[in-house]
């Protein structure tokens, strides 16, 4: 092992607020500047897939959330005792056994869900923002800064699809959350509002595109280009 | 016959990338130049077609439910399909060490043009994937290997089409916030257009 770093002197600090404003940036950046899809290009993989509709959107972020927090505080706590060259194993058997627990639970409390999602909840292990918050953040801060910053990369994930999951659900079906939009706007207005469901943004096409035009809105507000 | 109609449907129709969006990460980031987006997608293509069957011999002689049963009698109801996760993604990373280290010794220039990306096939999705699709839809050996050749070799046309496209792209004139993802995630749209034509084949 490498010598002790220089001990920095040993007099008390005052202890910083839970929420500075240091560690509310972690929460904030990834939600726009920073987001880990629209700007990193990381963790589309699994992400589009089950943007379909709402609710089963909703549990993955749900799950995604869940693994990122734990997973940063897990490898936070054991950042001092993880020999770097085998770091990528020890990551990726916390992020698996995570992922597991989190099928298990699904597959006794919700199997309907757990079979619509099947093999995607396990892709969260392969999902790249959580190796890259494990590399770049939980592997060389404290705990807790670790669980604000997979909270809110997790949360930066989440929002953008479940933004994606409401587009491709209210063009492609008609409905919000299984809420029929349509039918409702149809029953109210009479049937010259009768709207016709869109079926290519329930195939795979239709999350490509959207996500182009979230990250088209999102860049040409931040002012972020890339070259 | 079976076999070919699989290698078809798992090449175009059941398109990792455009049906099932799988492997993004590596497809969006290296699909800027054909050179390396072909040494990424032989990579993908080799390191699927052996974790693939595998990861079916590990299923089926010790994961599965009943599968222990070759150790005795008293195995016979031993499930430990919730250890899935973890031994695949346990057998792709030991395979992609491997490829790394061919490539490192065989390649250089191959090496380093794909940098980072090589070890990272390890977490790409199209690979733990592919194999979990093999899994949940109980394929033989034969069409395991088929299946796991047919998806990579579909992910290597998709990429070498995407990094094809961008280099024509460069000289486009493109609006400042669609730059890079943006028009990248548009094109990908339009191309799976394009193969949902294969949609209609039915074999």
């Amino acid at each position: 092992m490498s010598t002790e770093t220089a001990q920095t002197t040993d007099v008390k600090q005052p202890s910083e607020a839970l929420l500075s404003k240091r560690r509310k940036k972690f929460i904030t950046d990834p939600l726009i500047d920073d987001n880990p899809i629209t700007i990193q290009v990381l963790g589309i993989c699994s992400a589009l897939a089950v943007t379909t509709q709402m609710q089963p959107t909703l549990v993955m972020a749900i799950s995604v959330i869940f693994v990122m927090v734990m997973a940063n505080l897990t490898i936070s706590l054991l950042r001092n005792t993880i020999p770097s060259r085998v770091r990528i194993i020890v990551q990726l058997a916390v992020v698996a056994t995570l992922v597991t627990l989190v099928n298990e639970i699904l597959k006794a409390f919700a199997f309907d869900m757990y079979k619509e999602l099947s093999v995607f909840i396990g892709l969260i292990i392969t999902n790249c923002i959580v190796m890259g918050r494990l590399e770049a953040f939980a592997l060389g801060n404290k705990p807790y800064d670790s669980i604000l910053d997979g909270f809110g990369s997790a949360l930066g994930y989440s929002w953008i699809i479940l933004a994606v999951a409401f587009f491709r659900e209210l063009l492609g079906s008609g409905s919000v959350f299984g809420v029929p939009v349509y039918e409702t706007i149809s029953g109210l207005f009479g049937e010259e509002f009768s709207l016709a469901t869109n079926g290519l943004m329930v195939s795979p096409v239709g999350a490509f595109i959207i996500l182009g035009l979230i990250i088209w809105v999102q860049r040409t507000k931040t002012g972020y280009v890339e070259h | 016959m079976e076999l070919f109609n699989l290698a078809i449907r798992s090449i175009f129709i059941d398109n990792m990338v455009f049906a099932y969006f799988l492997g993004m990460c590596s497809f969006l980031a290296v699909s800027k130049k054909v050179s390396t987006a072909l040494g990424l997608g032989a990579a993908v293509i080799f390191v699927l077609t052996v974790t693939v069957p595998t990861n079916w011999l590990l299923n089926e002689f010790v994961l599965k439910e009943g599968a222990l049963t070759w150790l005795g009698e008293s195995f016979a109801t031993i499930d430990l399909s919730f250890l899935r996760f973890i031994m695949f993604i346990a057998i792709i990373a030991a395979m992609v060490q491997l490829v790394e280290m061919v490539v490192e010794k065989f390649a250089p220039a191959l090496y380093g043009a794909l940098g980072i990306f090589l070890p990272l096939i390890a977490v790409n999705c199209a690979i733990l994937g592919g194999s979990l699709f093999m899994a949940t839809r109980d394929y033989t050996l034969a069409e395991a290997a088929v299946y796991g050749f047919g998806s990579g070799f579909g992910f290597f046309l998709a990429i070498i089409a995407l990094a094809a496209i961008r280099e024509k792209l460069k000289y486009s004139n493109v609006p400042n916030g669609l730059k890079g993802l943006g028009i990248t995630m548009l094109i990908t749209g339009l191309m799976g257009i394009a193969f949902m034509s294969f949609m209609g084949i039915d074999l």
